[in-house]
C-alpha cells in the first residue's frame, strides 16, 4: 500500500534535510520527497492499487525511523523479564524501527545459533528490526573469543559483552584485532570490576550519606582509557557505551582530535538524573554505570551538543517488579527505556541544547553508519523506516501503558513532552499514537 | 514545641527529624528511666500493644533493649529472628511485611543489614516502623540513647565537641550520631585511617583526621566503634595491632584530652582492641550508662509513637 505522508517537517540529518516536505512511500521503499505532493495514481478509478493511506503530520517532524543501539532484550532465557515480541512493541511505541539487541542473554549469544534464534523471532514477531550484537567471550566470562566469524556470517553488526566488561586487556585486544577484519565495531562496557565491586550507586557524598557502598568514578574512566588505547594500537572501531562520566566524556574528545576511531553514546537517564535521586532508597534509580554528579551531567549535555557523544541509547535493561522489589543493594541494576527515551531526549531540545536535527541525528544517521546497517535515512530508494514525532505531545509516564514487561523506571508519574505518534517498517505503520 | 506529635510516624532515621523533635524525645525520657528503677518496673501505658521486632541481623543488646522497653510499658513484645539468605532476601521481605501487616502490630522495630530495607516496609505498613539499624545507613534509637548520655552528664549539648573513631565508612551509630549532633549544634570530628573514611564525609558537617592523638585534644566526649578487619573480603588496614596502635584509646590517649573527657561505646567492645580494658572501666567511661538510658530512650520512643502526647 503506498502512503503519503503530509505536511511535515522532514528532518534527515543524513542528507542534510531540514524543511517541510512530503514523503511518498511504496512497496515498502521511500519512493520520492517533495513539498506538496500528489500520488499520480490518485485519483485514478481503474488503478487496482488502493487508494494512498494518508497521515497528516501537520506539526509533526518526519525523520527516518530511530534506531536504539543499546538494548536487552532478554530472549532467550529471561522471558519473564521481556521477550522479543514484547520488546520489540516497546521499542515501536518508543518511535523506534531497529534496536540493537545486547548478548547477554541465556545461552549467551556466543554462537551463530543462538544469533540465528533471535533473528527468526524477530521475523515472526514482525515489527521494529533486530540488530544482533554478538558476544565478545565465550559465555561473557572474557576468556576465549566467541565465534566471532560464525555470528558475523549469522547476522551480528557488533561484538558487545555488555553487561561484563572485558577485563582482560589482552583479550580486549584481540577481540578488536578480528573486529576490525570483520569490520565489526567493539562496543564496550567500561568498568574496572575490581574497583567497582560492592557498588550499587555513585561513590559520594549521597552514598556516604546513604550508607551504600559507590562506585567511584574512576572505576569508569581507567577501562575508557585503556580502550582507547587499545583501539589506537588496533585501528579497531571503539565504541563507548553508555558514558556516564564528565573525565570519559574529555577522554572520547580528545580521542577524537587524534584521529582515534572511536564513538560513544550516553543513556537518557545520566543526562537527565544525578545520584541524589537515589535518596530515598527507589530501586528503580540502581543503574550501571551508576547515577552521577551534576557536573558529570552537565558535561554529558556538553558532550552530547559538541559532538563528542554521537549516539543517545536507552540501555534497556528490564527487570521483573519482584526482583526491584527487594533492598538497593540485593536489587538487579537497571532500567527500562525504549519508551521514555524521546521523551526524554527532546527535554534537551525543550531547554535549548540540542537543536531536532541534531537529536534526529543521534537516533538516525550515527547510530547506522556506526553499526554499518542500511538505515537511519529517508533517501529514496530507502527502506521506508520512518519515525514521526510530535515534539510537543504531552504525557505522563504511566505503568499501565507501558508495552515492556516490566516497568521498572524511574520516571513512572514523569510528565513528558515529545514522543513518537507513529513508527513505520518497511511502509508498514506497526505504532500509532491515537 | 507543644504542636509536636510523633503518634504514628516512622523512625527511620535521624535524617527525618527535626532538632525540636531530637529535644521533645530527649525532654520525655526522665520519668520513664525513673521505671526501670523501681521495685516494680511496670507501668500499663502500652498494655494491648502489640510490638514486633523483626531482627534480619543478629543482635542481642538492641534487641533485649527494645524488648525490655517494650515490656515496662505492659505491651506484647514478640521476637523475629529472620535468617537471610541470598537467595530468598527479596521474598523474606515482601512477604514478612504482608504477613505482619495482616497480624496487625501495632509497631514493628526493624535491624538489617541493608541500608533503606526500613523505608520499603514503611512504605507497606501502616503502623510505625522504628530502624534498629539498617545496614551503614542508621541507628536512630542509639543516637538518640548517646545524646540522652551526653545531655545528662552536660545539662546542655550545644556547643560540645564529640569525636568518634573508627570504621566511620561502615558505621550506622556514626552515621546516625553525626547528624544528630550536626542538628543540634554540637561539633563533631570523625577519625580513623583513610581507607575508613569515606568519599564526602565533610559534607554532612563534620571535621575528618586520621589524627587520633590530636584529635582527642579538643574532644568533649569520645565515641569509639567496634572495628572488623576485613569488610566485604577486602582488608582495610595491615592487621589489629597496627590499627590498635594508632587508633585504641589507651590510657596514654586518654591523658591528652581534656579533664572530665567523656568515654563513649555503643557496643559490643574489643577489649584491648580499640579500646584499653582499663579505659573501659575506668570514671571517664559511661558505657554501662549509655546502655541504662537505651532502654529509658527507647520506652519513651514507644510512648511517644504509640499512644502518649
Amino acid at each position: 500500500m503506498d502512503i503519503l505522508i503530509r505536511g511535515g517537517r522532514v528532518i534527515d540529518p543524513a542528507q542534510g534535510i531540514d524543511r517541510h516536505l512530503d514523503v511518498w512511500i511504496a512497496d515498502g521503499k521511500i519512493m520520492a520527497l517533495g513539498p506538496d505532493m500528489r500520488i499520480p495514481s490518485q485519483h485514478a478509478p481503474d488503478d487496482p492499487r488502493p487508494a494512498p493511506h494518508l497521515i497528516e503530520a501537520q506539526g509533526c517532524v518526519v525523520a527516518p525511523g530511530f534506531l536504539d543501539m543499546h538494548v536487552h532484550l532478554r530472549e532467550p532465557g529471561f522471558e519473564y523479564k521481556e521477550t522479543i515480541a514484547t520488546g520489540l512493541a516497546a521499542a515501536a511505541a518508543g518511535g523506534f524501527t531497529a534496536v540493537a539487541a545486547m548478548a547477554n542473554t541465556k545461552p549467551v549469544n556466543d554462537t551463530p545459533a543462538v544469533t540465528e534464534f533471535m533473528l527468526r523471532r524477530a521475523a515472526a514477531v514482525g515489527g521494529t528490526r533486530l540488530l544482533p550484537i554478538g558476544a565478545v567471550s565465550v559465555g561473557l566470562a572474557g576468556e576465549e573469543l566467541a565465534e566471532i566469524g560464525g555470528m558475523h556470517k549469522a547476522g551480528i553488526v557488533g561484538l558487545s559483552d555488555d553487561g561484563m566488561p572485558v577485563m582482560n586487556p589482552r583479550l580486549m585486544r584481540r577481540a578488536m584485532e578480528y573486529g576490525r577484519m570483520l569490520e565489526l565495531p567493539v562496543l564496550s562496557h567500561c568498568e574496572d570490576h575490581r574497583l567497582s565491586s560492592g557498588g550499587v550507586m555513585h561513590e559520594g557524598d549521597v552514598s556516604t550519606a546513604l550508607g551504600l557502598i559507590g562506585v567511584p568514578a574512576v572505576a569508569e574512566n581507567v577501562m575508557v582509557y585503556r580502550d582507547i588505547q587499545l583501539a589506537e594500537l588496533t585501528g579497531a572501531h571503539l565504541h563507548i557505551q553508555h558514558v556516564s562520566t564528565a573525565e570519559a566524556v574529555d577522554l572520547v574528545r580528545r580521542a577524537k582530535e587524534q584521529g582515534i576511531t572511536v564513538t560513544a553514546e550516553a543513556c537518557p537517564h545520566h543526562f537527565t538524573l544525578t545520584h541524589e535521586a537515589v535518596q530515598g532508597y527507589d530501586t528503580n534509580t540502581k543503574v550501571n554505570p551508576p547515577l552521577r554528579t551534576a557536573a558529570d551531567v552537565e558535561a554529558i549535555k556538553a558532550g552530547l551538543q559538541d559532538g563528542t557523544l554521537d549516539v543517545i541509547a536507552s540501555d534497556h535493561a528490564p527487570h521483573h517488579v519482584s526482583e526491584k522489589d527487594q533492598d538497593y543493594a540485593a536489587a538487579p541494576a537497571g532500567m527500562i527505556g525504549l519508551e521514555t527515551s524521546v521523551g526524554l531526549a527532546l527535554r534537551l531540545y525543550h531547554e535549548g541544547i540540542l537543536s531536532l536535527s541534531q537529536i534526529v541525528a543521534k537516533y538516525t544517521v550515527y547510530p547506522a553508519s556506526i553499526l554499518g546497517v542500511p538505515h537511519g535515512t529517508l533517501r529514496v530508494g530507502s527502506n521506508a523506516d520512518v519515525t514521526i514525532l510530535d515534539p510537543d505531545y504531552t504525557y505522563e509516564v504511566e505503568a499501565t501503558t507501558l508495552r515492556s514487561r516490566s516497568k521498572n523506571s524511574p520516571f513512572l508519574g514523569w510528565r513528558l513532552r515529545g514522543a513518537a505518534v507513529a513508527t513505520l517498517v518497511s511502509g508498514e505503520v506497526i505504532f500509532e499514537r491515537l | 514545641m507543644s504542636t509536636i506529635d510523633l503518634r504514628g510516624r516512622d523512625l527511620l532515621g535521624i535524617e527525618s527529624l527535626t532538632a525540636d523533635e531530637i529535644h521533645y524525645i530527649l525532654d520525655a525520657v526522665p520519668p520513664f528511666k525513673e521505671i526501670s528503677e523501681r521495685d516494680i518496673k511496670k507501668v500499663p501505658t502500652l498494655r494491648g500493644k502489640t510490638i514486633i521486632n523483626l531482627f534480619f541481623e543478629p543482635s542481642t543488646r538492641t534487641r533485649t533493649s527494645f524488648e525490655i522497653a517494650g515490656k515496662r510499658l505492659s505491651a506484647d513484645v514478640i521476637n523475629i529472628s529472620v535468617a537471610t539468605s541470598s537467595v530468598s532476601k527479596g521474598e523474606s521481605l515482601r512477604d514478612t511485611a504482608e504477613n505482619l501487616q495482616a497480624m496487625q502490630a501495632d509497631v514493628l522495630v526493624v535491624r538489617h543489614s541493608a541500608a533503606g530495607v526500613p523505608h520499603l516496609l514503611a512504605r507497606y505498613l501502616p503502623s510505625p516502623v522504628i530502624n534498629a539499624g539498617d545496614g551503614a545507613h542508621e541507628h536512630p534509637t542509639q543516637a538518640l540513647l548517646d545524646l540522652y548520655t551526653l545531655q545528662e552528664k552536660w545539662g546542655t549539648l550545644t556547643g560540645h565537641t564529640v569525636l568518634i573513631v573508627g570504621d566511620i565508612a561502615a558505621s550506622r551509630v556514626a552515621r546516625s550520631n553525626m547528624l544528630a549532633m550536626r542538628k543540634l549544634g554540637m561539633q563533631v570530628c570523625v577519625c580513623g585511617p583513610r581507607t575508613m573514611l569515606p568519599i564526602g564525609i565533610e559534607q554532612m558537617g563534620v571535621e575528618c583526621t586520621s589524627d587520633f592523638d590530636t584529635a582527642i585534644q579538643g574532644a568533649d566526649a569520645v565515641m569509639m566503634l567496634r572495628i572488623q578487619r576485613e569488610r566485604h573480603g577486602e582488608v582495610l588496614f595491615p592487621s589489629l595491632q597496627e590499627y590498635s596502635e594508632r587508633y585504641c584509646l589507651t590510657s596514654e590517649r586518654l591523658r591528652r584530652a581534656k579533664s572530665g573527657v567523656l568515654v563513649m561505646h555503643p557496643g559490643p567492645m574489643n577489649r584491648g582492641v580499640e579500646i584499653a580494658p582499663e579505659v573501659a572501666d575506668g570514671l571517664e567511661s559511661v558505657i554501662l550508662t549509655q546502655v541504662t538510658n537505651g532502654v529509658a530512650v527507647r520506652m519513651a520512643l514507644l510512648y511517644l509513637l504509640l499512644g502518649g502526647s
